[in-house]
């Protein structure tokens, strides 16, 4: 790997008039900056674009106009495996049939040919993210929670400058959401990579993020300093999604 | 998904290309030598045919009414007595049929039934004389029921059983009586999947070879498989084969057709019953009436499997494990069986691998041309006969060839795609469902080509494939339908000795082979099932 793909620092993530469309669901487009080592909230009502949009960083979709950039280089002609990006869906970032040190191996190998250097890598991944000892666990061993560590415990030893969460603590209850977002928070502080977590919950934004954006119908509605954009009456679209007498 | 290299769509597209060379070289056979010779083929709609034609069509239906109508009774009878001893015994001797080939099942049925069978002394008492043995078709009737009627009586209970037991609770809160329940609640369910279970089982007693053949007995009672066999094995007249093959697939074709149109699902899946509890005491005269029609379908079963258990150990087991012939034969059918298994394997994985990537990267719009015809395309294969393929290729092949040289080739390949469909069942959805879980996470970290066939698909699709490799291999190990056309002296497969034995008379040494096939047939087929039940 080369510096274009990991590195300490985060990159920067911009996202030039780029538009896409679901076959029978509207045209989509996004305009968006995000500096290196930010973390940006990403919210919104379901089918506004939040994973879309995760997805076409990430390369699983391909944009029909406009340009992506990642530090600065178009990545539109990448694969996914081939982008300085790591992403962590909501469920199955594991496979079920591989144990943990496995799983995380896989990000320094997709081989799964390791060296002394990436068994050490991935011990010391583990360890950080609490979950010394349990490198010889199936999945299914695992709690949910757990399963989500394994998959940040991948992309620290990845380590790629951007780190996509979707919606990934969205299954977990509310003490152990805040427990994870604590923990990317403190990988946040070491590596200093660029966060992009699409959440439904504002409570996430405010823990971690100090910047959200506000995704609507395709298109990004609202984008700003998150207790700005968390103000009441500033978009009657985001008062729409948030609700009457949700604590702000 | 982006990015997707292009070589399984590639794959899957040959495979299905194959499949359809296989059907299309067997037209272009019967098509070629009809062109040439147009006047005798045209000759051969004659009035023979049309007879044979008439009987094709009299016993299927009349198979399907002796087999679908009294499933009816027992699967209701099933379904209200949940519990009692021997059910669960009972479902799994309704499984066995399915796994044994058709020409050990008309072995059971003659060495019961026959002239000299087990029970040709009872009947002869009843009956006040000689019993003339069953053949014709009645033979038919009994062997296709023995087949059916478990097939049936399963898919029925299975349907039966999907009824929720909110049902049963308010039924009996409302005080419903036999005659309301069955009114109200059972004959809904039963209605609805008739179609579909009367069609399956008048589809594969149309296409029924072997046993026509062995128990048919004669001119009388032929159906156009059993005519297209004749004419090319015995008569040598491909004008008259290529005339019953036509008839063959337009019926086939028309009543598939007629099948669609009612909504019948031909899939035909049936899974060991969890019943839910009916709140619901039968009466005794029901009760009576139930265990009667239990009795007897278990009867129909398991007399002729206690028959070939019985015949078999009868025949000289230790002889027949030392010839050289028998050996010969059982060798000739593990490795004729296992590449073709292999081969069916093979080929439907890269039909599965190629659709999913169709349907993957359509994204919900409408299925293009080439996934449709690979969701479908190889269970078309079931419509055309094993014997009608067989035929097409041995009339082609027979001018440039030796065509009992080719007995190989045709044996594993045909056999090969007459599986795939069932194969189809076990693989391809372990495969969609590990595809979905896999595939952002395999492009996300870059496990591709060999890496990911080692580490991701073969420890999670082993056992699928396994199962339909199984199921493949115990398909091919009991056919008669090709091997029957293309077998020789120089190859000769289990079952075409068996069927050799049987012509000659060598009752007991078929017999005994017939032991020896369906317990290599019902060893496979209990490995497919250990494989395909519920892994960890």
């Amino acid at each position: 790997m080369t510096d274009a793909t990991r590195g300490f620092a985060g990159a920067d993530v911009t996202l030039d008039a780029v538009t896409f469309a679901w076959p029978g669901g509207g045209p989509m487009l996004f305009d968006l900056s995000v500096a290196a080592g930010e973390i940006l909230a990403i919210m919104g009502p379901s089918g506004s674009g939040k994973s879309t949009l995760l997805s076409l960083i990430a390369g699983f979709e391909a944009p029909s106009a406009g340009t992506i950039r990642i530090g600065g280089k178009a990545v539109s002609m990448l694969a996914p495996a081939a982008r300085p990006v790591s992403m962590i869906f909501q469920e199955n970032n594991l496979f079920a049939h591989l144990d943990v040190a496995a799983n995380v191996g896989l990000g320094r190998s997709p081989s799964l040919r390791l060296t002394a250097d990436d068994r050490t890598q991935v011990e010391q991944a583990l360890a950080r993210v609490g979950l010394a000892g349990k490198e010889r666990r199936l999945p299914r061993e695992l709690s949910g929670g757990e399963r989500q560590r394994v998959a940040l415990a991948r992309a620290l030893v990845r380590d790629r400058p951007v780190l996509l969460l979707d919606e990934a603590f969205g299954s977990l209850g509310p003490a152990l959401r805040d427990e994870m977002l604590d923990l990317v928070a403190g990988l946040h502080e070491s590596k200093r990579m660029t966060i992009l977590m699409v959440t439904h919950d504002p409570g996430d934004a405010r823990r971690i993020a100090p910047r959200t954006a506000f995704l609507d119908n395709g298109r990004i509605a609202a984008s700003g300093a998150t207790a700005e954009v968390f103000a009441a009456g500033r978009s009657a679209a985001f008062d729409r999604y948030l609700g009457e007498g949700t604590p702000r | 998904m982006r990015a997707a290299s292009t070589s399984p769509v590639v794959g899957g597209i040959a495979s299905l290309g194959f499949v359809g060379l296989l059907a299309a070289g067997a037209f272009a056979g019967l098509l070629v030598e009809g062109a040439g010779d147009l006047r005798s083929a045209v000759a051969g709609f004659d009035a023979y045919l049309l007879r044979v034609a008439g009987f094709t069509l009299r016993q299927a239906l009349l198979s399907t009414l002796v087999s679908v109508g009294p499933a009816m009774l027992v699967a209701r009878a099933l379904s209200r007595h949940p519990a009692f001893i021997g059910r669960r015994a009972l479902l799994m001797l309704f499984a066995l049929p399915l796994a044994l080939p058709a020409l050990v099942a008309a072995l059971g049925v003659l060495a019961l039934l026959g002239r000299a069978g087990f029970a040709a002394g009872f009947f002869g008492w009843i009956g006040g004389g000689q019993w003339p043995g069953i053949y014709g078709l009645p033979g038919i009737l009994v062997a296709h029921a023995f087949f059916n009627l478990p097939l049936a009586t399963r898919l029925f209970l299975h349907a039966l059983d999907a009824i929720p037991a909110d049902q049963w609770r308010l039924a009996s809160q409302l005080g419903m009586g036999t005659g309301a329940r069955w009114r109200l609640i059972e004959w809904p369910v039963l209605r609805a999947t008739l179609p579909g279970v009367a069609g399956l089982v008048f589809m594969l007693c149309l296409a029924s070879f072997t046993i026509v053949l062995t128990l048919g007995g004669g001119p009388a009672a032929t159906t156009l498989e059993v005519a297209i066999y004749q004419s090319l094995r015995f008569d040598f007249d491909p004008a008259r084969a290529l005339a019953l093959t036509m008839l063959q697939l337009g019926l086939t074709a028309l009543v598939l057709t007629l099948l669609l149109r009612l909504g019948a699902d031909l899939g035909g899946d049936a899974s060991l019953s969890v019943a839910a509890r009916r709140y619901e005491t039968p009466s005794r005269l029901a009760t009576g009436f139930d265990a009667a029609a239990v009795l007897l379908a278990a009867i129909l079963v398991a007399g002729p499997l206690l028959a070939i258990l019985a015949a078999g150990l009868r025949a000289d087991l230790g002889r027949l494990a030392t010839e050289g012939a028998v050996r010969d034969a059982v060798a000739t059918s593990l490795v004729l069986a296992g590449l073709s298994a292999v081969l069916c394997v093979v080929l439907t994985l890269s039909m599965a691998r190629t659709r999913h990537r169709l349907a993957a990267a359509r994204r919900g719009t409408r299925p293009g041309f080439a996934e449709r015809a690979l969701d479908t395309g190889a269970g078309l294969i079931l419509v055309v006969p094993p014997i009608v393929i067989g035929a097409g290729w041995f009339i082609l092949l027979r001018q440039v060839a030796d065509v009992f040289a080719l007995a190989p080739v045709m044996v594993v390949t045909v056999n090969a795609a007459m599986a795939i469909p069932f194969a189809t069942r076990a693989i391809r959805p372990a495969h969609d469902d590990a595809a979905i879980r896999h595939d952002r996470l395999c492009a996300q970290l870059g496990i591709g080509g060999f890496d990911r066939w080692r580490l991701i698909d073969w420890p999670v699709l082993r056992r699928p494939l396994a199962t339909g490799f199984a199921f493949a291999m115990a398909l091919s190990l009991g056919d008669l339908g090709v091997i029957a056309l293309f077998g020789s002296d120089a190859v000769q497969t289990l079952p075409y000795l068996l069927f050799q034995r049987m012509g000659s008379y060598r009752t007991a040494d078929a017999a005994g082979l017939a032991l020896i096939l369906a317990l290599l047939c019902l060893c496979l087929m209990m490995a497919a099932e250990r494989l395909g039940g519920r892994k960890t």
